[in-house]
């Protein structure tokens, strides 16, 4: 086991070296002078090419690509990820405090979503190419088909300014406050994105049981005289939700990317809000903390993916 | 008790596919006393699987029974609630499938799967009973050290160990009758000699009627009292083990028994039948086995041969099964009809 | 295989795999309705110039934020342009960007697949364990931050989904490879000292075709559905040109979504209809060229 996981970790770590390096090389060849972007013009225009100069020194820029990688690096392992050039406040406090809504809303979505997937996938699994079967599919294929950025809206027009009933943007109405508020403006960031991530989860769930019912000791369950019900909860429900940990674990980051485009449409003051803010302000410091927050969370997810599958598996032996 | 335990009549299976109807099982029948070992013989795709899952009632869609009768004890099974059939599988009537590696659930343990088969038929009996159950069935059937084998997965089990849990686990609500569909054909040769003793001697212990699925003759030989031989879906031939081995009387049986090693024979030059079982989707007119049949005629390619007794407790579906008097006869006789 | 699975059937309705599988998709009712729809999508698209009725940039503030009408049949919007006329010519831009990313995906996977089935070895591992990790990450935020450092452009953007969505047709291309590895031919072949990309280009193509036309689909639809993602978060097409993506982003006020729906409801739609009709076409051709899946399980 610890072996196992050891070797998973050193994995982990190369391919994260790898795209740090791969970051760091195309903010490096990316148009645009760093200097130019942290200092104002007012400064570029009375400092002169010496002022540049000092700066370029300051910020390390006139030292080997080499040595301001390892430099850089240094920085982002003890957490430190720069300062922002726009607010000029630490990169890493910046995303803390962006962490907190979007891990709720992707909370919400994952827990909702998957109960909606096992229900309507085991019902689907069950009685194949029946009426909610029909629907499952239908949920599948929407979910892959329909823009998230589109429901969004949509959900906006008829729940927000049609009925009146939910808030549109946001995560609290300003001076109002309470758990009922919150959970208001949760309802439909948090509904749209559950529902296309239950679309994946769905699909497998019901492949997976399809897949388990026609398997052999399926046959053999029946023949004991177990029920219906019985065969399908605790054999081959049992069976297909192993694969399912880890189609999880895989899903989470795909969830993140939701996440963002929920968060765009809705004004939810998460990670993917400040992503997008960053970008359109060339903010580099935050869209490289960004990404290597994301890559960690890819990489740790694999990782515990791995590891889920090996436990709960008692076929997989660790070697 | 009188009558047989298990009499099966006409006996049809079908399976819709994409292009059409397939008909797995038509027309099969035959008796299984109380206590006897039947031997259900053919080929892969003969039918004989899918006529062991009809009788537990265990065909599921797109197959469907298109007719005839099970009766177990002089009840037709097909008229049963499910909830009825459910306290016969299992109880009444267990099964021991192919490959154990398969059959047996992959992620509970040896125990919990034999429990289990405690448990369903007897609600009295406790958790832990069935558990301690379960480690006496294991012992039973020779497996050692049963008190921590219980806790093992089926993939920490060797083949042979594999198929006595299976056997275990059919045994444990004594059964009157086992159906043990190729109980050997997925084990190492060295076992299967094993696995076929624990089968003969939990038959002889229990008393159970045993139907034996198998495409060996050897096994057959070994184990039946009686024999069924079947070839696309139909029942080909059906006579006692004597009989069916000296005085067959359809030229397939005899074309598996010359396929059969023997002691005194050159392994070498044993000959095969030749040709392959037809496509069931598309069976040819007349006799099934008229294709690869040596002794074919006109009549075997436009008439299908009814299944009729030739002697007492002795029936074969050739018409020219009369040519086949004696083992070894040549099935000379010139082409009769025009 | 159990023993009570179906007998294979080798029917007189045969005839040869190709044939066969028109036929099934023929009979295949959504795919069928998807290959319609997306067949007037792309005339719609191809057609566009005697189509419309207004240039889709031009500006007429005269007739700006006007509802559906004869004359402007889908409304204008703020600046007074035709949405009708930007409608049809975001279709252009979703479609070639779809069709161009997702051919790249397909070239980059059926090469790296094709060399990983054949070589093996540590070619295998290393093309394979890359092909895991760059599908574990998710593509919006990878083609995010791409975008973000170097600059959206319509260019960066078919290249950032070819790269993300390589790994799909590769995994395709490297199993049908290595069952043909063992096979004699590719063996006599490499023992004469042929060249890979020969043996890819005569042997594992053509074997690998159908499956990667059913793959080169569904990527088409998820290029679109990245595309019009990239453009509504601003990170792709850019404006003036007209995107679905980005004309929801410029309806994207509360104000608008309310008074205005027909800036929001076209593009909209016309991405859910387009992407689903040609997963629905994908659908199709998977099912056609492998009807075993078909049958049972669809993952």
């Amino acid at each position: 086991m610890a072996v196992f996981i050891t070797r998973r970790l050193l994995l982990n770590v190369l391919v994260f070296a790898l795209i740090s390096v791969g970051i760091f090389l195309l903010v490096r060849a990316a148009p645009g002078d760093p200097v130019q972007m942290m200092v104002s013009p007012e400064q570029l225009q009375s400092g002169g090419p010496a002022f540049i100069a000092a700066k370029r020194h300051e910020l390390g820029l006139d030292q080997s690509l080499v040595a301001q990688y390892a430099h850089w690096l240094g920085g982002a392992l003890t957490g430190d990820l720069g300062t922002s050039f726009v607010s000029r406040r630490p990169v890493t406090a910046m995303l803390a405090e962006r962490i907190g809504p979007t891990v709720e809303l992707m909370g919400v979505a994952l827990v909702v979503g998957l109960v909606v997937a096992i229900v309507l996938g085991v019902a689907a699994g069950m009685r194949r190419n029946s009426f909610l079967d029909y629907g499952a599919t239908g949920l599948s294929l929407g979910a892959v088909s329909l823009p998230p950025f589109f429901l969004g809206i949509v959900g906006i027009y008829f729940f927000s300014l049609r009925a009146g009933i939910l808030p549109s943007s946001g995560m609290t109405t300003p001076g109002v406050s309470g758990a009922l508020d919150q959970l208001r403006h949760l309802v439909l960031p948090g509904l749209i994105l559950a529902l296309i991530t239950a679309g994946p989860f769905t699909r497998y769930v019901r492949g997976g049981l399809v897949d388990e019912l026609g398997a052999d000791y399926v046959r053999t369950a029946e023949a004991k005289g177990a029920s219906r019900a019985r065969v399908v909860v605790r054999h081959a429900l049992r069976n297909s939700l192993i694969p399912l940990i880890t189609v999880v674990m895989y899903q989470i980051p795909q969830l993140l990317a939701g996440a963002v485009v929920i968060e765009q449409v809705f004004s939810w003051p998460g990670m993917g809000q400040l992503a997008i803010s960053s970008i359109n302000q060339q903010d580099y410091p935050v869209i490289i903390g960004f990404a290597l927050w994301v890559a960690m969370l890819v990489l740790l997810c694999n990782l515990i993916a791995d590891v889920l599958y090996a436990i709960v598996d008692p076929r997989v032996s660790l070697r | 008790m009188t009558g047989p335990l298990l009499r099966v009549r006409d006996l049809s299976v079908e399976f819709a596919g994409e292009e059409g109807t397939v008909r797995a099982v038509d027309g099969v029948g035959f008796d299984v006393a109380p206590g006897e070992v039947l031997g259900l013989v053919g080929e892969s795709g003969s039918g004989k699987s899918v006529t062991a899952m009809s009788v537990l009632g265990l065909i599921r869609p797109p197959g469907r029974i298109a007719g005839g009768r099970v009766e177990f004890r002089g009840t037709d099974l097909r008229t049963l609630p499910e909830r009825e059939m459910r306290r016969i599988r299992g109880a009444e009537i267990a099964m021991v499938f192919q490959d154990p590696m398969t059959a047996l659930n992959p992620v509970l343990t040896i125990g919990a799967q034999i429990a289990e088969a405690v448990r369903l038929h007897d609600r009295k009996v406790s958790a832990r009973a069935a558990r301690a159950r379960a480690a006496d069935l294991l012992r039973a059937v020779g497996v050692p050290d049963p008190g921590q084998r219980v806790r093992q997965y089926p993939h920490e089990f060797s083949g042979g160990m594999r198929q006595r849990a299976m056997v275990a686990m059919a045994i444990a609500n004594g059964p009157a009758l086992i159906i043990a569909d190729e109980p050997t054909t997925a084990l190492d040769v060295t076992v299967q000699a094993q696995v076929l003793a624990l089968l003969s001697t939990a038959q002889r212990e229990t008393g159970a009627a045993t139907v034996l699925i198998t495409h060996d003759l050897g096994v057959v030989a070994e184990m039946a009292d009686r024999v069924v031989v079947m070839y696309a879906g139909r029942v080909m031939e059906h006579a006692d083990v004597r009989t069916i081995f000296d005085r067959p009387r359809h030229p397939y049986t005899r074309g598996l028994l010359e396929s059969l090693p023997r002691l005194d024979g050159d392994a070498a030059e044993l000959p095969a039948i030749p040709g392959t079982p037809p496509g069931m989707a598309d069976p040819p007119d007349g006799c099934p086995f008229h294709p690869r049949c040596p002794m074919a005629r006109d009549r075997c390619r436009t008439e299908r041969p009814p299944l009729r007794d030739v002697a007492a407790g002795h029936a074969s579906a050739c018409h020219f099964h009369e040519e086949l008097g004696g083992r070894g006869a040549a099935a000379a006789g010139e082409e009769s009809h025009a | 295989m159990t023993t009570t699975s179906l007998p294979r059937r080798s029917g007189p309705r045969g005839g040869r795999p190709r044939s066969r599988a028109l036929r099934r998709f023929t009979r295949n009712r959504p795919a069928m309705a998807g290959a319609v729809v997306l067949a007037v999508i792309v005339l719609l698209a191809v057609l566009a110039p005697l189509i419309v009725a207004h240039p889709p940039d031009a500006v007429n503030l005269e007739a700006a934020r006007q509802g559906p009408s004869a004359r402007y049949w889908l409304g204008t919007d703020t600046s007074g342009r035709d949405v009708f006329a930007r409608t049809v010519y975001a279709g252009r831009v979703s479609l070639l960007v779809g069709l161009l990313a997702a051919a790249l995906s397909v070239v980059l996977g059926t090469v790296l697949g094709a060399v990983a089935g054949l070589f093996g070895r540590w070619a295998d591992t290393v093309i394979m364990r890359a092909a895991d990790i760059v599908m574990s990450f998710p593509a919006v935020v990878t083609i995010m931050v791409l975008a973000g450092i170097v600059g959206p452009s319509v260019t960066i953007l078919v290249l950032a989904i070819g790269v993300t969505q390589w790994p799909v047709a590769a995994r395709v291309v490297r199993g049908v490879t290595m069952s043909l590895r063992d096979r004699e031919y590719l063996q006599a072949a490499r023992i004469s000292g042929a060249r890979a990309l020969w043996l890819i280009r005569t042997h594992v193509v053509p074997a690998a075709l159908p499956p990667v036309t059913v793959t080169g689909t569904l990527a088409v639809a998820q290029a679109i559905m990245l595309e019009t993602t990239m453009s509504f978060l601003g990170l792709g097409v850019q404006p003036p040109q007209a995107s679905w993506g980005n004309m929801l982003n410029d309806a994207q006020n509360l104000t608008l979504i309310q008074t205005m729906p027909w800036l929001w409801i076209p593009p909209g739609i016309a991405i859910a209809v387009t992407v689903l009709a040609v997963n629905f076409v994908g659908d199709g051709l998977r099912d056609a060229v492998d009807p075993r899946q078909a049958a049972g399980v669809r993952r």
